[in-house]
């Protein structure tokens, strides 16, 4: 027996447990943080896991959602969207790119004066509906607009 | 890595109109460099916006979200002088707060 060979292996092995431990330490941190962020729903690839994982199943359609986008964007990339919610005591906006990879793209909770308004840039991978979901004293509404898109914003 | 942000609130009426713009690449998972390899995502998870040390706006955020991103809202009740502070976290860890006082309109 070649006691290299030996030592060898006692260390492979050594080292073998030392990165399960480091591995197990990290995946901690990632749950931890999991806890707060909605995992599922920013992971599922369809709108209804993702309209699932916010809590509202069937949102009714309403008219007091504005969703202010442009018609066609050239650029994907780059594509701004705001949300203006005439729902008295709106609680949550939730925007969904529906053929994007990924669908849920955003959740905003409101609190203390914060208004039922937000506007960000998004990523539209192809021309979509873009759906906002209002939560609004418990209930869901929702409401959709379609943008075109010239340049697709996912990939390179 | 983590740059300092921008952020405007300018006071109207009742209401103070905030725009941040953050630096940030916001990496999607589904990009390939110049070798080919996919670029690990890398992205800002949660803003979260106080005024006065009161969370308004606490907001959840994929890859989803443009490069630098932008984020507007609007707080009512605002007053000249009051204090937003907004705190960003990415998927790595990174952290960035800063804060700005709330100007009057012009």
């Amino acid at each position: 027996m070649n006691p290299l060979r030996r030592t060898f292996l006692k260390l492979t092995g050594a080292a073998g447990t030392l990165a399960l431990v480091v591995g197990a330490g990290l995946l901690k941190t990632r749950e931890a943080l999991a806890a707060t962020w909605n995992k599922t729903g920013f992971e599922s690839k369809a709108v209804a896991d993702a309209l699932k994982s916010l809590g509202a199943a069937s949102p009714a359609e309403s008219k007091d959602i504005i969703i202010t986008a442009p018609d066609i964007a050239e650029n994907g990339a780059v594509v701004p969207i705001a949300v203006t919610s005439k729902i008295p005591n709106t609680q949550s906006i939730s925007i969904i790119a529906e053929k994007n990879p990924f669908p849920l793209s955003s959740t905003y909770d409101l609190s203390n004066g914060g208004e039922a308004y937000v506007s960000t840039r998004l990523k539209l991978g192809e021309t979509s509906n873009v759906r906002a979901v209002i939560k609004a004293d418990g209930k869901f509404y929702t409401a959709a607009k379609e943008v075109k898109v010239t340049i697709g914003g996912c990939g390179g | 890595m983590a740059e300092p942000m921008k952020i405007r609130a300018t006071l109207q009426v009742d209401t103070a109109d905030v725009r941040i713009l953050m630096l940030h690449p916001m990496e999607t998972g589904q990009r390939k460099d110049a070798k080919g390899d996919i670029v690990p995502m890398h992205f800002i998870q949660s803003v979260v916006v106080a005024h006065n040390g009161n969370t308004v706006l606490d907001a959840q955020w994929s890859q989803a979200i443009s490069r630098n991103p932008f984020l507007g809202l609007r707080v009512k009740g605002a007053k000249t002088g009051d204090r937003i502070s907004v705190t960003w976290t990415d998927n790595k860890g990174d952290k960035r707060t800063d804060e700005v006082a709330v100007a009057a309109s012009s």
